[in-house]
């Protein structure tokens, strides 16, 4: 076979290239380009994006999100609902059906105790799997026959979609991983690299942190695809590199993830071999203010709520700081056509994009400064505002990122204007997104009064993210300074939200609590929308069938990648 | 000297110890988190769980003591099934790393050929080119050969590689389109045509690289003749009626090449820590991108064997170069 | 300091001549009857300077790039931190010799501006580096009892991984020189330790080799025997004969030292982001090569001259400090 689709690539890159069309194999070899390489080979044993989409090549959930977010029937028959019963009414188990005759990689048929044995592996004692989250009130699941899966949840789920669901939370062969439980995982190195799937591509060698390469899966479902025989998945080197690779010198077919200023982005596809794609899911670039005292004096107390901030606890401190922000200007320059204006931190999907705090989007400078003068805040001789001896002065954090850099000394210069005075601070990510305790520069511990970056959630429901804002997500020393509500924001009003969305199942219900969480947060000016970030990475103009896709792997559809006719 | 050499290789046992020790401290005490990479979604219990099946929750001491028995007792017995395939180490825990969950010499045992063929064959070239350099340069002091090399090899010890890399790249792939911009690391050279696809991957690292290389090496050799040809000794041998050839290439050189020998002895240990940022620009991931992609994401069993190998190859080497002045000066003695 | 400078010495098989030729009598008797007044030692080492045509234009031009980045902010007065979103990268014209970069700060005034941390990171971290590897590298290679602790020194701080080593820095010492100093000047002193203190086990290793050699010489043996003491002995006989690789150390040093800081500047444990560098300056350059090639064009420029300033410099200043050359 493999001697076969050798000989048939070669022949795909002549004359007769039209003719091989549609054929598995046809097409030869695709060329991928990661910037950061995969380390391992599944998703359970890490969350990191890159080894998430490296592994989604190889193995594959029931149902997964297109690229416009909407559910997808995958290895599973359709994707079950309330309406065609295959999730009970009272929202308490879902009922999936396999595919007829579906195989892995190795030929044996894929049954439903596989699936079981996906949801044990994830939640075995000692594992540590990355994923667990997703089986999150999974209480057991059956299998009354070997297409059937039914998962039973201990609780009402009106969003029952976790488990089985998206590039997080593919099915892995039991046979293969069934001496990997718990704390054995991370010993079964073969079975890690190399899973047996049902994907249109099967791992030959893999080597981690620098290339993947891979044939096409023979007992692949659909017997024309993928149009590819093999596939190089290199990682290493930078964003920069990667995108010339594919755009400039032709070596590659496709870079992932270009994180460059947009000007270097559209000078690269000047060069005529690649072009670049962008999609949109949740991702916000965003600004959290610090509403508790982190003075160092403070000792063991600073940062907590014991201390409410000096002055950024002033409303129309933080509304003027937010009003005195060009975010069209920001995106402009860091993004280009790569991002979007954003009012809000919940962006997508639409029906829960609120529209109610627009005015974010025009600067108002004027209207900053008399906001400050009618709160008292009055200009010292220095050009800074002061009020009662507190001088209008903070420490802005973020991580080392060029985009993010330029955002620092644009904003920096806005505030001057408004007089508040700005220091900047840049940290490493590995240690601004650790969470190490003993560091002070944690992005959670946030030992500043402003900090910048960018988060976004998993698939389209959006009720765990809004729940990270509530009273008792607090960093605080008592949870090691562990917890999401960085700007320990705390409304009473709000946690009545979340705790009100929890409990319904309705989806226009649902969307009416987000916004209207949305908007609190917005209105408090506690969080300051930047810029709605778009994903972008580039493909070759040769290579067919890419579809940009943020709410799942980008590489979902590899099996309709193909070389196109005439190149 | 023999004494000498086994004493020194009997007292580097304790001072490896002690730099291991050194070592897994200081990544201990440094900030950082295995989990800073796991994107934001994840939730904080789950990368708690996470750390703790790392075995980060154990005490450090214990921690220290277990990456002890894996590097000195495990790893070569499994190194020892290797070669004679016994089954020592069956059902031992090797040294894990975080990242991948695989065995560390694995990884390590993958990534050095491509640094051997690239630093490696960088360096050697660089000496190659560096000491005639540095020779002829200091025998004709200030003449047009001397001030050209002295310019040139400023320069280009004065350009750091992310641009010098950069600038080759996009002169020599994007707009000549002669060399790949990407080392492909799965390559095998089996005959002559794949031996030339070899050569051609490698030209533009090795050019940055030996360019660095050669820089130092020429500014040493060439200060350290300098101070050596206007010895008396030069004079009497000259006097003597020795030809000129023997006497620059025989005295002065010996005499010349402590301080070269020192610095080209330091810079071996560094060929196997590969070269980082050369590395990372021309997609070569060998030791040197291993090496930062592991403090990166904080994998520390990762980062203390590499730099404990390291240490190894330093204290080594350093010992070689030790060996090698009593070589070369027979008057320096250590007992 | 002339006459006590002895030469070092000599091949084995000429033994005999060159301690005749190291006799002082001897060398007295033949010294003809000086034609003009004793001249102070400086003034020797300044004509000779001054015959070093490479020395002196390495000087003039990198005194000329101390007051360009010194001085000359008091004549191009645009703050290198005001940003003109309007003329953004903007290329050299009259009101921006050098061009504007993505956010239109002026080019030449934060080459300026980055021109004196580089230049003062560079200068004062090569001091540092110099001072301890020429204080270990001499001590060790001298006193025979600290060889041994002092090289395992070296071998265990060319061992550490430099970027975990700064993080702890960074993460121990970072609040506290701020607090004390300021957050520039304390940023300031503690790049400078970071990159002073893990630069200078090359140079201790050198000079350690030419001490050991330099202390099987006849001179040496000679000055010991009419009682010089240690500390005469190393700042008289054995400092001025290592001069050379220490000189060479210093200025592959400052090329070393203004490079490390472009990389900590990367890595983000270097200045605060508003705060220019010419090695940042050159990284952030980098990505923009075929677009704006004039931004990585000045900091690249900029670097080199320095370095190669440094090194004619270094190169003018040994000779002349050379008694053996001096006069030739």
């Amino acid at each position: 076979m493999t001697i076969r689709a050798l000989l048939l690539g070669a022949i795909a890159g002549t004359a007769f290239a039209p003719a091989a069309m549609a054929e598995r194999g046809a097409d030869g070899e695709v060329k991928v380009i990661y910037w950061q390489a995969p380390s391992i080979m599944t998703p359970y044993l890490s969350g990191g994006t890159k080894d998430l989409e490296a592994a989604s090549l190889v193995i594959e959930p029931l149902a997964r999100y297109d690229q416009d977010g909407n559910m997808v029937a995958w290895l599973a028959e359709d994707v079950p609902t309330v309406a065609n019963g295959g999730v009970s009414e009272d929202l308490k188990s879902i009922t999936w059906k396999l595919r007829d005759g579906l195989l892995w990689s190795d030929g044996t048929p894929v049954t439903s105790e596989d699936v079981k044995f996906t949801w044990e592996y994830c939640t075995a004692e000692g594992g540590g799997c990355a994923q667990s989250e997703k089986f999150g009130d999974v209480v057991s699941v059956e299998t009354p026959d070997a297409q059937t899966v039914v998962v039973n949840f201990g609780v009402a789920k009106p969003f029952p979609y976790g488990p089985f669901v998206g590039a997080q939370a593919p099915i892995i062969q039991k046979a293969q991983f069934k001496d990997c439980l718990g704390p054995k995982a991370p010993e079964c190195t073969e079975a890690n690299f190399n899973p047996i799937g049902t994907g249109p591509f099967t791992v030959t060698e893999f080597r981690p942190n620098d290339v993947v390469t891979l044939v096409a899966n023979e007992n692949y479902r659909d017997p024309d695809k993928p149009a590819f025989a093999s596939m190089t998945l290199k990682g290493g080197g930078d964003a920069a590199a990667a995108g010339r690779a594919v755009m400039e010198t032709g070596e590659f077919d496709y870079a992932w993830n270009l994180q460059l200023a947009p000007e270097v982005l559209t000078r690269m596809e000047e060069a005529g071999k690649g072009t670049n794609v962008v999609s949109f899911g949740t991702s916000v670039e965003r600004i959290h203010v610090n509403l508790t005292d982190v003075n160092p004096d403070l000792g063991d107390e600073r940062g907590t709520a014991k201390h409410p901030h000096p002055f950024l606890t002033d409303k129309s401190v933080r509304q003027a700081m937010s009003m005195a922000i060009d975010r069209a200007l920001l995106t402009e320059i860091g993004y280009g056509d790569f991002g979007k204006l954003t009012c809000n931190v919940l962006p997508a999907p639409a029906i829960y994009a609120s529209t109610a705090n627009d005015d974010c989007l025009v600067q108002d400078i004027e209207g900053a400064n008399k906001l400050l003068d009618e709160a008292g805040w009055v200009a010292g001789a220095d050009g800074i505002r002061a009020k009662d001896g507190v001088r209008l002065s903070v420490l802005f954090q973020t991580s080392v990122n060029a985009v993010r850099q330029d955002y620092q000394a644009l904003i920096k210069d806005w505030w001057a204007q408004i007089g508040v005075e700005t220091e900047l601070r840049s940290i490493d990510a590995s240690v601004f997104f650790g969470s190490d305790p003993g560091s002070p520069d944690t992005f959670q511990k946030f030992f500043a009064d402003i900090e910048m970056f960018t988060n976004n959630f998993d698939g389209t429901d959006p009720e765990a993210y809004m729940a990270n804002w509530t009273c008792n997500e607090f960093p605080r020393p008592e949870t090691q300074w562990q917890g999401n509500n960085m700007m320990r924001f705390c409304s009473e009003e709000y946690d009545a939200l979340v705790a009100e969305m929890a409990g319904t199942g309705d989806l226009d219900e649902r969307a009416r609590l987000a916004k209207a969480m949305n908007d609190m947060l917005m209105q408090e000016y506690v969080m300051m929308p930047l810029t709605y970030r778009g994903r972008n990475s580039a493909h070759a103009n040769s290579l067919g069938g890419v579809i940009m896709n943020v709410w799942d792997s980008e590489l979902w559809n590899v099996a309709d990648w193909h070389r196109k006719q005439g190149s | 000297m023999l004494t000498f050499t086994i004493r020194r290789l009997v007292l580097a046992v304790p001072t490896l110890l002690f730099i291991s020790l050194i070592i897994f401290l200081l990544l201990e005490l440094a900030p950082g988190d295995p989990m800073s990479q796991v994107p934001l979604t994840v939730p904080l219990e789950v990368k708690e769980e996470m750390r703790k099946a790392l075995g980060l929750g154990e005490p450090i001491p214990v921690r220290f003591w277990k990456w002890t028995v894996q590097f000195f007792w495990v790893e070569p017995q499994v190194l020892i099934d290797n070669i004679f395939g016994t089954h020592f180490a069956d059902g031992k825990l090797r040294i894990l790393s975080w990242q991948t969950r695989s065995p560390v010499m694995d990884i390590v045992a993958q990534r050095i050929p491509q640094t051997l063929w690239v630093v490696g064959t960088a360096y050697v070239v660089g000496i190659l080119i560096a000491l005639p350099i540095g020779i002829y340069s200091a025998y004709r002091q200030y003449s047009w050969f001397d001030q050209t090399g002295t310019f040139v090899s400023m320069i280009g010890f004065s350009v750091p590689p992310f641009f010098s890399g950069v600038l080759v790249i996009v002169i020599f792939s994007v707009h000549l389109g002669w060399f790949p911009s990407i080392y492909d690391t799965t390559h095998r050279v089996t005959n002559w045509d794949s031996f030339l696809v070899q050569l051609r991957q490698m030209i533009m690292p090795v050019m940055v690289l030996a360019l660095q290389i050669t820089a130092q090496i020429s500014r040493f050799m060439r200060a350290s003749m300098l101070d050596n040809l206007n010895q008396d000794y030069v004079r009497t041998a000259r006097a003597k009626g020795i030809g000129e050839y023997y006497v620059v290439m025989v005295h002065v050189l010996r005499n010349s090449m402590i301080p070269v020998v020192t610095v080209i002895a330091l810079g071996v240990p560094a060929i196997f820590g590969g070269a980082i940022i050369t590395e990372q620009v021309f997609k070569v991931n060998g030791i040197g991108q291993l090496l930062i992609g592991a403090i990166q994401a904080n994998d520390l069993p990762m980062v203390q064997t590499l730099a404990f190998i390291f240490a190894v190859l330093i204290v080594l080497f350093n010992l070689i170069a030790d060996v090698l002045y009593g070589i070369l000066d027979p008057r320096i003695r250590y007992d | 300091m002339t006459e006590s400078r002895h030469d070092k010495s000599t091949d084995p098989m000429d033994e005999v001549a060159s301690l005749a030729a190291h006799d002082p009598a001897a060398a007295i008797a033949i010294d003809p009857i000086p034609d003009r007044p004793p001249r102070s030692q400086w003034l020797d080492v300044w004509d000779q300077f001054k015959t070093h045509k490479g020395a002196l234009w390495g000087g003039i031009l990198f005194l000329a790039i101390i007051l360009a980045v010194y001085l000359g902010p008091y004549v191009w007065t645009i703050d290198p931190t005001q940003i003109d979103i309007r003329a953004r990268n903007q290329g050299p014209s009259l009101g921006h010799p050098f061009g504007t970069d993505q956010l239109g700060r002026d080019i030449l005034s934060r080459m300026m501006s980055g021109g004196q941390t580089s230049v003062s990171v560079g200068m004062t971290a090569m001091l540092l580096a110099l001072f301890l590897g020429s204080f270990v590298g001499v001590v060790a290679g001298y006193f025979r009892k600290l060889d041994g602790p002092l090289m395992r020194l070296t071998d265990l701080f060319l061992a550490l991984p430099l970027l975990p080593l700064l993080l702890v820095m960074m993460l121990l010492f970072r609040e506290p020189l701020s607090a004390a100093f300021g957050p520039e000047q304390g940023i300031f002193i503690l790049i400078v330790c970071a990159i002073g203190i893990t630069s200078w086990m090359p140079t201790a290793r050198i000079v350690r080799g030419d001490v050991l050699a330099l202390k099987e010489r006849e001179f040496v043996l000679a000055a010991r025997s009419i009682g010089t003491t240690n500390t005469k002995m190393i700042t008289r006989h054995i400092l001025p004969n290592v001069l050379s690789p220490i000189m060479v150390s210093a200025t592959l040093g400052i090329a070393t030292a203004i490079i490390t800081e472009s990389s900590l500047s990367f890595l983000g444990l270097g200045f605060p982001p508003d705060f220019p560098t010419w090695g940042r300056l050159l990284f952030d350059g980098t990505d923009y090569l075929q677009d704006y090639p004039e931004r990585v064009i000045w900091p690249g420029i900029a670097i080199s001259l320095t370095v190669l300033s440094v090194n004619y410099l270094g190169d003018g200043l040994r000779d002349a400090l050379d008694p053996r050359i001096r006069g030739r």
